[in-house]
């Protein structure tokens, strides 16, 4: 019998990015296939070219033999695909039977029936050992549930072929352990699983075979059984390295920050930080570990006077920065990175010159008064452009023309060049490719080796190991415990994460 | 909402100590109240099927204005109401179709979109104005036999022209289609999130296409409606607002069919009781403050529910696939 | 070449606008050669033409400088016509019933109460947008309808000029009439100049960069400690009374008195005027001195060609809609525009 799945030579280019560059790739029945690579390889373009979301420039898809055209979703489901999506493909809204039966309703005349619908919803989730609520409201219910939602909607129409874009990001390390396991069902069943992931060690628990991107092209094909973490990594990063920062031991000096007992809520008006206090030296990064969702942007957002504090307060040497005034708090000292920086950090039609002062355009030198000091601006612009490596034909171009990773430094540029007290970095790296990776990395460390407090938000474990003197961890809007960086152990701390051990 | 279900009560209220004290009058007033806010509720079903699909729809007195035209001149040359009924319908359809290829095909900004087709309606209509014209009469009121003999109830809801009728009808049709049926729950997928109804199969363009079109001549009707059944002439700008107003009514119904016929009669109500008083004189208010309140209720109502309720999450977005 | 660009897509709407226009004369039997000839002609071919023409540029400069500061707000103003209103009306009282004070200081007082009632106006709009986040594409269109139907109030009674059949306020005194110089209209020039600042308040000062910071990105703008309320605020006020100033002029300088005949198309024609000149406030002078010349002369076009000036109605919306929609972009592909104006989404 052919391939589940066959992919030959698949293009796919965005105006100046090569998304990918001739992939081939099969997966035959029950066969459990990891798509491994860093952030920006094309794994999630190839997948998506799969289920008709993306239109590959050239090459061909067939599923069970058959050739299906480009950008057609309904083709590639009507073929026994199912994919659950990395962002949830969820109406917030609606309930979990709607979402489930959305696009293939099953019906009484030309009405929906509920009644059969919702005894559908339940067979299902008994089937595969996935528990629901088929009534609840999705946007009520919490991550690891909504991606229940995903997994049983991908699975209802008899799925021959399951794809999963990086499934595991957001959940605990017990969920995923719950996750590999229905993965492991399902592929002795003889559904084909396309598993995306930039986790190694999932890679090694699951995968029959794995198919490694960098750059848009097929870095190496592998099974696991011929290769362990290390190699993987090589072939994932392309050197042989494991991203490992080059630091110093931190000179550890007085408190700069202090967060005193702070508490706020997430957008739902639901407690997300829980009384959360921490001491922050200057000269240290302090990372803040934690699974997605407990907390971290609510806290990151409070901090920086973006989010109402609705107990507590955040102190910079001694003093009490004012709640609900991004600006008043930055200039007290607070430099922010942040985790959206799409919709905070940058404007996208503005000139890099403008976004590098977006927070200090009315201060001298940029500003006399009331009139913008255009000298100042190029002058500022240049030089940061040339410090911080920011890949750009000109000054004046704008920042929503730049790629992912030199958005991210012209951000970093502008929080880091005001020699502030304390830095707070969200998620500094995602989206980003290695190159600028490491080094807005070795930008937070040198940062911090000027004397500056660091407090790092990560949702990579690795990141945060690798960059952090102290490590709090958060789970459930509270901080479990902080742990000296170099004795940090990795198993512990994702026990501690999911909020088992103390 | 509890400022909803206020204002029902007291409306319900209100009409029946009217009743009681002066039963012919009130009936009189209620039946007017439907007929000013009929249209209103109609040209709100227009917003609410656009918007539900997440399509932002401020074109909607740009829509009444043209099909009412059209209908009214295509009457009036062919002698035929029916004629004109259908090809103000199909104008509306064109103008939501010319929404549509703004909107979604070109993925321009909404509001634009929206303003442009008014504003190339108040220019087509009034190049092409002649006056004079006239229609030999407008559609016959309909007396539904049995039911028209309750008393209130019977010429309040039973006594109209088959326009009436056929907008309440579909009133409840689309509140019906938009909670029940298959399209209505993909339609609302479309306007909450669309990628989520993209991935599940279901095409977001093809339903906007679909459902701003049907939109458009359910706006034509609101259209026809109003020419043929209720005033009989046209004149330039003819719409006299109704489809801004009607945007407010759809915010204030919170995109509920129901909700927003339930609006419109309270705000037909509100200037049903405002004509009678000056009729009979009980007060004495110039006439431009009469003119007025229409236009000064659709802002209070506007700020009274904006902000506190939830419009569809997609709206005024264009869907880009590869960003899903 | 982006320069280029920026002219010659409004450049090619004129063309195929005027095209399509002279398409709808020929179905009405008229001329459309005679009737475009005696347009520019009248309109630009003598210098009794050209002053007509920049009086009525005048108002149209004001009022597109009202549009387009609201739109590099993020703001869709349409409500100029209602703002004029307000300001023609308010400097129509101040002309006739203030009395005995010299030009010097009754002249801009008028002006003043122009401005003043037009802020008025579109503050209202504003402040309901910031407070209460209602749209003010609705707020401002039932603000229109508001006004002129006050303002028809206040002409057929307490503004009106006694023992007058028509309903029109008495004529302002010549302490409040704006002089013209050489035969222009001073008001244009103050239009003109008025342009020229707000090209330099968005250029260079740190006031235009946090409306235009607003108008792009909200986010952000919160982000950089910009007051989103306060940009919404100040550039609401800042349309109407601009509005206000157009309406003060055209009564102060041309019309005289206030009639509910006022012509508040002008505010539409504003609108038009901010999205043709891509939300430029210099582009705007070009842009009112053409459509200024064809409402200028459209009453000669009717006399010589037998056509209705309402062509001009249609000629402008059909502008509009090519220079909004990407249609001549997808056409010609070297002349796309990467920069679609935005009016900030609804209900936010």
């Amino acid at each position: 019998m052919s391939a589940l799945l066959e992919l030959t030579n698949i293009t796919k280019t965005y105006p100046g990015v090569i998304a990918n560059e001739n992939i081939s790739l099969s997966v035959t029945k029950g066969e459990i296939v990891a798509l491994l690579g860093e952030n920006g390889a094309g794994k999630s373009t190839l997948v998506k070219a799969v289920f008709g979301l993306v239109r590959p420039d050239s090459g061909e898809i067939r599923i069970k033999g058959d050739l299906i055209s480009a950008g057609d979703t309904a083709a590639a489901i009507e073929h026994g695909v199912g994919m659950v999506h990395q962002h949830f493909q969820l109406v917030p809204v609606m309930s979990v039977t709607e979402n489930i039966i959305l696009g293939d309703e099953p019906r009484k005349g030309i009405f929906i029936d509920k009644k059969k619908a919702r005894e559908e919803v339940v067979a299902l989730s008994k089937r595969y050992g996935l528990e629901v609520d088929p009534d609840a409201i999705v946007e009520d219910l919490p991550v690891g549930m909504q991606q229940r939602i995903e997994i049983l909607k991908a699975l209802r129409k008899d799925v021959d072929l399951l794809i999963l874009d990086e499934p595991t990001a957001v959940l605990t390390p017990q969920e995923i352990e719950e996750l590999l396991g229905v993965i492991k069902n399902l592929a002795s069943a003889g559904v084909g699983v396309l598993f995306i992931t930039h986790k190694l060690r999932e890679v090694m628990a699951v995968a029959d075979r794995v198919v490694v991107l960098r750059n848009g092209k097929t870095a190496g094909a592998t099974t696991p059984k011929e290769t362990n973490e290390e190699g993987l990594a090589q072939l994932m990063v392309g050197r042989n390295v494991v991203l490992q920062v080059d630091k110093s031991d931190a000179v550890k000096q007085g408190i700069v920050l202090s967060i005193r007992d702070l508490q706020a809520n997430d957008d739902r008006k639901h407690t997300a930080v829980d009384g959360f206090s921490l001491d922050v030296h200057a000269g240290e990064i302090m990372g803040i570990a934690g699974v997605e969702g407990n907390g971290q942007r609510e806290l990151v957002e409070a901090i920086c006077g973006m989010r109402p504090r609705l107990m507590g307060s955040v102190l910079v040497d001694g003093l009490e920065t004012p709640d609900m005034q991004p600006h008043k708090v930055h200039r007290m000292g607070i430099s922010h990175i942040p985790e959206d920086r799409e919709k905070h950090g940058l404007v996208a039609s503005y000139s890099i010159e403008d976004n590098l002062v977006l927070n200090q355009f009315d201060q001298p030198p940029f500003a006399n008064g009331w009139i913008r000091n255009s000298n100042a601006l190029e002058q500022n612009a240049n030089t940061l452009v040339e410090e911080f490596d920011i890949r750009t034909p000109s000054i004046k171009t704008t920042a929503g023309a730049l790629s992912g990773g030199n958005k991210q430094k012209v951000v970093v540029a502008r929080e880091l060049s005001q020699n502030t007290k304390v830095v707070v970095a969200a998620q500094p790296t995602r989206g980003v490719d290695v190159g600028s990776i490491e080094f807005i990395h070795k930008q937070l460390v040198s940062a911090r080796d000027h004397g500056a407090a660091v407090l790092l938000v990560s949702a990579e474990l690795d990141e945060i190991l690798s960059l952090s003197d102290r490590i709090a961890v958060m789970f459930g809007g509270k901080i479990v415990a902080i742990l000296d960086g170099k004795d940090a152990d990795r198993a512990k701390i994702g026990r501690m994460m999911a909020g088992l051990a103390s | 909402m509890r400022s909803r279900w206020l204002m029902f009560a007291i409306t319900f209220i209100a009409i029946l100590y009217f009743y009681m004290r002066d039963s012919l009058v009130t009936t009189s007033v209620i039946g007017t109240a439907i007929t000013f806010g009929l249209p209103l509720a109609m040209a709100a079903m227009v917003g609410i099927m656009c918007e539900r699909t997440g399509i932002v729809n401020i074109g909607i007195e740009g829509t009444l204005l043209v099909s009412s035209f059209v209908g009214f001149f295509t009457a009036s040359a062919s002698g035929n109401l029916i004629l004109g009924l259908i090809s103000a319908v199909a104008m509306g359809a064109i103008s939501g179709l010319l929404l549509s290829l703004l909107a979604v095909t070109w993925k321009m900004d909404q509001i634009i979109a929206g303003t442009i087709i008014n504003i190339l309606a108040t220019g087509l209509t009034s190049f092409f104005y002649k006056q004079g014209h006239t229609i030999p009469s407008t559609f016959p009121e309909v007396d539904i036999p049995g039911l028209s003999s309750i008393p209130f109830f019977g010429p309040v809801l039973f006594m109209h022209g088959p326009l009436t009728y056929a907008g309440i009808i579909l009133i409840f049709v689309l509140w019906v289609a938009l909670y029940k049926t298959p399209w209505g729950l993909r339609s609302r997928a479309v306007g909450e999130h669309p990628s989520s109804a993209d991935t599940a199969g279901v095409s977001v363009i093809k339903l906007r296409y679909l459902n701003v079109a049907i939109a458009g001549a359910f706006g034509g009707l609101a259209g026809a409606y109003l020419t043929l059944e209720l005033v009989g002439s046209w004149d330039r700008g003819f719409s006299a607002g109704k489809g801004f107003t009607a945007l407010a009514l759809m915010i204030f119904g919170r995109w509920n069919p129901i909700g927003a016929l339930g609006a419109a009669i309270f705000f037909g109500t509100a200037q049903a009781v405002t004509n009678q008083l000056m009729i009979t004189q009980v007060v004495t208010i110039p006439q431009q403050f009469t003119n007025m309140l229409p236009y000064v209720l659709t802002i209070l109502i506007l700020a009274i529910s904006a902000g506190k309720v939830r419009a569809p999450a997609a709206e005024g977005q264009p869907y880009e696939k590869e960003q899903a | 070449m982006k320069y280029l660009r920026s002219w010659l897509l409004p450049a090619i709407a004129l063309l195929v606008a005027f095209a399509v226009g002279a398409l709808m004369m020929k179905i009405q039997g008229a001329n459309p050669f005679i009737a475009y000839k005696s347009l520019f002609t009248s309109a630009f071919g003598s210098s009794a033409g050209i002053a007509k023409t920049l009086g009525k540029a005048t108002p149209l400069i004001i009022s597109g400088l009202a549009v387009t500061i609201c739109l590099r707000a993020g703001l869709f103003n349409i409500g100029v016509q209602g703002q004029l209103l307000a300001g023609a009306l308010a400097s129509a009282w101040a002309g006739y019933a203030i009395k005995g004070l010299p030009t010097i200081i009754h002249l801009p007082l008028a002006l003043l109460f122009g401005v003043f009632f037009g802020a008025l106006t579109g503050i209202i709009a504003g402040a309901l947008k910031a407070f209460r986040g209602v749209h003010e594409v609705i707020t401002t269109i039932m603000l229109n309808s508001i006004v002129l139907q006050l303002g028809e109030y206040l002409a057929y009674g307490p503004f009106k000029e006694p023992g007058q059949q028509l309903a029109r306020t008495p004529e302002v005194l010549n302490s409040a009439k704006i002089p013209q110089i050489f035969g222009m209209p001073l008001g244009f020039f103050l239009g003109v100049a008025l342009a020229v600042i707000a090209w330099w308040v968005f250029k260079t000062t740190t006031s235009g960069f946090r409306m235009e910071t607003v108008g792009r990105n909200k986010s952000a703008a919160w982000y950089a400690g910009i007051s989103v309320k306060r940009s919404i605020l100040i550039s609401m006020f800042v349309g109407g009374a601009l509005a206000g100033l157009g309406g003060a002029i055209e009564t102060l300088g041309v019309v005289g008195r206030y009639e509910p005949a006022f012509n508040g198309g002008i505010g539409f024609d504003g609108i038009t005027i901010a999205l043709l000149g891509r939300a430029n406030p210099l582009a705007v002078i070009p842009g009112s001195i053409l459509f200024g010349g064809m409402r200028g002369a459209g009453a000669s076009m009717q006399f010589t060609a037998g056509v209705s000036p309402d062509i001009i109605d249609l000629i402008l919306a059909i502008v509009l809609f090519l220079v909004t929609a990407p249609l001549i972009g997808k056409m010609i592909k070297s002349i796309r525009d990467t920069e679609q104006i935005t009016t900030g989404g609804w209900g936010n």
